[in-house]
């Protein structure tokens, strides 16, 4: 017991568990469920690791993570698709020219407001400012988009995006989230902390709202299908020579104990299993890279002199504003950051999904949950981030046969034909919120730091 | 010039589809608001389970209005929600005590940083749509019976002549009628009685208020009842207006702060009036002109396009970016609220 109390011990233990859990799945239902399962942990880990950059370094409360991953899968559709030319051609130009309507407004927005002082005069050049250029973009860009979107509507329909390979999107995604988020910081940091928080829910139902609506954009609620991918599709696969020697190698000793007929089509069979395992493995390869630099990279910052001032910071902004540090500043930069790594989780999930629904971004689902993750694995602590996105992302997908299970159990008595059995059991899906909700609240009152909490530091001198 | 018959028609299209949808709704989002107001005032927290609350209310009416009409009973013109609603106003209190009892308390005890709190009622938000998706389902239900309308537009054109109908929707009437009740009964509540006066000290200056001997738990259970009941109210009127589904009360959160903040957090009066400036932006920046033109504008001048500054899908944003100008102008609200 003392073991499980010593702080030390506690993150090897937890990842521990969270590996025999995963293992516990892969031997009990099926190895590609857990490699599934394994693969999204890890995005959840980068995501909570981005909001534990905001919340547990310097105690900003964001609530628009979905927006900030909704962008990141943006930039996979931006950046892996094939630019379609027809739409460039009719509506490229208006769409040129109204960004740089956009740019130049916000350049005499921008030069209004500093010349200016304070005053009346001030709201109402800004003001008629921003109605007139409505107005004139507007005219450039509705028949601009009404063009794009009638360009072969059922495949197209949009401007298409950059036709590289979609991994680059995993930068595209960390750099469009900041740029984002540097605008939105500018506006609400500084405000009250829940402002920050009502601020940012609000501007992440904007950008799914601009999704789901500019079809010209990402195609909107058609959704974009069949992206590329930066690992081998399993169907090329079970035709690739060396991989059917792969596998005929590995599985020899099994092989040549079948009679010839059945050889092959028991080869067939695992060729087809393998390949499907083989993918599922390149990306948690390609995830564990990215999972690995970013924590490390946390890790480092959070121990420099940065995230000393960061924690300073957090624990009594007034004390660090009066030893000289720009709280604002700080906390700018700090969001910036983490809505960065939150951005390439959005990225590399739209990645691994190979398509782009903007229905599918719900706040329970992208906000909240990825909440859940850094306060139960450990608000400040990144292995405690980390091991949140593992242990929250497990739970969200276990507990719903759990649940199936538990109502089961709860409705065996009951008469088979009875309303409220089946009501029961079609309901059951929805205590995973519950379970979710208690977990949050339990951890806030019992364990506030979380599973792995943040090592307070004692300098002796 | 446009002919007298013309600007009519144009008065009327408006009223139909701007003016009266706009202060229905603005009436809804004042109630909601209200009880933001309030928990934000005496409580110190910004409660994002306020849309679940109201969802589970109106759950609630919506169960005891299915349980009526299956006996048959009915409120005759009037929906039968509104014999139901105290029901459900008891089920929504009963659900917030439960939950300030369990969960706020212990925080109130250590005086924990408002951001605490806000963290805890995202938990109780989970809980309670998980509560209310799990009894009654995440679809959508209606349960408006009674009179629909008060008048139909084919009635008001063969009334007056006009070629634009106006139609009135009696839970349009409903709306506006129910939440001046409660408006005036809160106000009279807040400024007249004891213990309302005792609520306004508690949230003007808590310190002073303990020393005068004011008691805070009874405050903030009195408080959590009246939140509770504003919350049904307003889901149930919301409900019977449009219709119910768990998503939209969440979704709802983002206006009713949005109304909150506008008017001033912490001020009641503040917040009716930031529903009304939120609901009226909404519609009004959504709706297409088009039509309105045509009856007011000579024929040279007719407009071709639809004339609509903003898609309807934008109204989150319609009410997000009121709320930054406020913050950014007047971070107080219009009615000064609570410093920010």
């Amino acid at each position: 017991m003392n073991a499980l109390l010593n702080q030390k011990n506690r993150a090897p233990l937890a990842f521990a568990v969270m590996a025999l859990l995963l293992l516990g799945v892969g031997m009990g239902q099926s190895w590609p469920f857990a490699l599934a399962i394994l693969n999204l942990c890890l995005i959840s880990a980068i995501m909570s690791l981005g909001v534990n950059i905001q919340w547990g370094y310097a105690g900003l409360l964001n609530l628009g993570v979905m927006g900030f991953t909704a962008l990141g899968g943006l930039a996979a559709v931006l950046v892996s698709e094939a630019p379609v030319l027809e739409a460039w051609s009719v509506g490229g130009q208006g769409m040129v020219v109204s960004f740089i309507l956009v740019v130049i407004t916000i350049v005499l927005a921008i030069l209004v407001y500093r010349n200016m002082a304070a005053s009346w005069q001030r709201r109402l050049t800004l003001t008629g400012l921003f109605i007139g250029a409505y107005f004139v973009i507007n005219h450039f860009y509705a028949p601009a988009v009404y063009a794009i979107e009638n360009v072969d509507p059922a495949t197209y329909g949009f401007l298409g995006g950059m036709g590289m390979p979609v991994i680059f999107s995993w930068v595209l995604g960390g750099i469009m989230a900041a740029g984002v988020a540097w605008v939105i910081g500018k506006i609400t940091l500084g405000l009250r902390s829940d402002y920050l928080a009502i601020a940012t829910l609000g501007i992440s139902e904007i950008i799914i709202a601009v999704l789901k609506n500019e079809d010209w954009l990402a195609r909107g609620v058609k959704n974009v299908a069949g992206l590329d991918r930066p690992v081998p599709f399993e169907l090329n696969l079970q035709t690739t020579p060396w991989f059917i020697d792969l596998v005929t190698s590995l599985f020899s000793g099994r092989l040549s104990a079948l009679a010839d007929a059945q050889r092959t089509e028991a080869l067939q069979q695992l060729v087809i299993q393998s390949s499907s395992i083989f993918v599922k493995l390149c990306y948690t390869g390609l995830f564990t890279v990215v999972l690995v630099v970013v924590l490390l990279l946390s890790i480092k910052a959070l121990n420099s002199p940065w995230g000393r001032m960061m924690r300073a910071i957090r624990d009594n902004e007034e004390a660090a504003n009066a030893m000289g540090k720009n709280v604002v500043r700080q906390h700018l930069q700090v969001f910036v950051l983490g809505s960065a790594v939150v951005g390439i989780a959005g990225a590399m999930l739209v990645t691994i999904d190979g398509q782009f629904t903007p229905t599918a971004y719900q706040p329970l689902r992208f906000t909240f949950l990825v909440w859940l993750m850094v306060i139960i694995g450990g608000s400040g602590n990144n292995l405690g981030a980390v091991f949140g996105g593992f242990f929250i992302w497990f739970m969200w997908i276990e507990a719903e046969p759990l649940s199936i299970a538990f109502m089961d159990l709860v409705t065996a008595g009951m008469d088979q034909a009875s309303d409220l059995r089946s009501h029961l059991l079609k309901s059951a899906p929805h205590l995973r919120l519950f379970i979710m909700g208690l977990v949050l609240l339990l951890t806030m009152r019992f364990m506030p730091k979380g599973i792995i909490p943040e090592r307070t530091r004692l300098h002796t001198i | 010039m446009p002919e007298i018959i013309d600007i009519l028609n144009a008065i009327v299209l408006f009223a139909n589809f701007v003016l009266v949808p706009a202060v229905s709704y603005g009436a809804q989002l004042a109630l909601g608001a209200l009880g933001i107001t309030l928990v934000y005032g005496i409580l110190r927290f910004s409660n994002f389970a306020h849309g679940d609350t109201m969802a589970f209310g109106t759950m609630m009416v919506i169960l005891v209005t299915w349980g009526f009409q299956s006996l048959g009973i009915s409120f005759g013109v009037l929906p039968t929600a509104l014999l139901a609603l105290p029901f459900g106003i008891v089920g929504a209190i009963a659900l917030t005590l439960a939950f300030d009892k369990t969960v706020y308390k212990f925080y109130r005890a250590k005086k924990s940083a408002p951001v605490i709190f806000v963290i805890v009622s995202t938990g109780v938000m989970f809980m309670t749509n998980a509560i209310v998706r799990f009894i009654i389902g995440p679809g959508d239900q209606r349960f408006m019976d009674g009179t629909k309308f008060i008048f139909r537009p084919r009635e008001f054109k063969e009334f007056t002549g006009l070629s634009e109908g106006l139609a009135l929707k009696s839970t349009q009437v409903l709306t506006l009628t129910v939440a001046l009740i409660c408006v005036a009964a809160l106000f009279y509540f807040l400024q007249k009685t004891r213990t309302g006066k005792a609520m306004r000290a508690f949230s003007d200056n808590k310190d002073l208020a303990l020393l005068s001997g004011i008691n805070p738990d009874r405050v903030v259970f009195i408080t959590w009842i009246i939140v509770a009941a504003l919350a049904t109210t307003a889901g149930t009127l919301y409900g019977l207006d449009k219709s119910f589904k768990p998503f939209t009360y969440f979704m709802l959160l983002l206006p009713m702060f949005a109304a909150a903040i506008v008017g001033g957090i912490g001020s009641p009066i503040g917040a009716v009036v930031g529903g009304f400036v939120i609901a009226f932006s909404e519609v009004i920046v959504t709706y297409a002109y088009k039509k309105f033109f045509i009856y007011l504008l000579p024929e040279s001048l007719e407009p071709t396009g639809l004339m609509q500054f903003l898609s309807t899908d934008y109204k989150f944003a319609v009410s997000f970016i009121i709320l930054v100008v406020v913050l950014l102008i007047r971070p107080t609200g219009i009615f000064k609220g609570q410093s920010i």
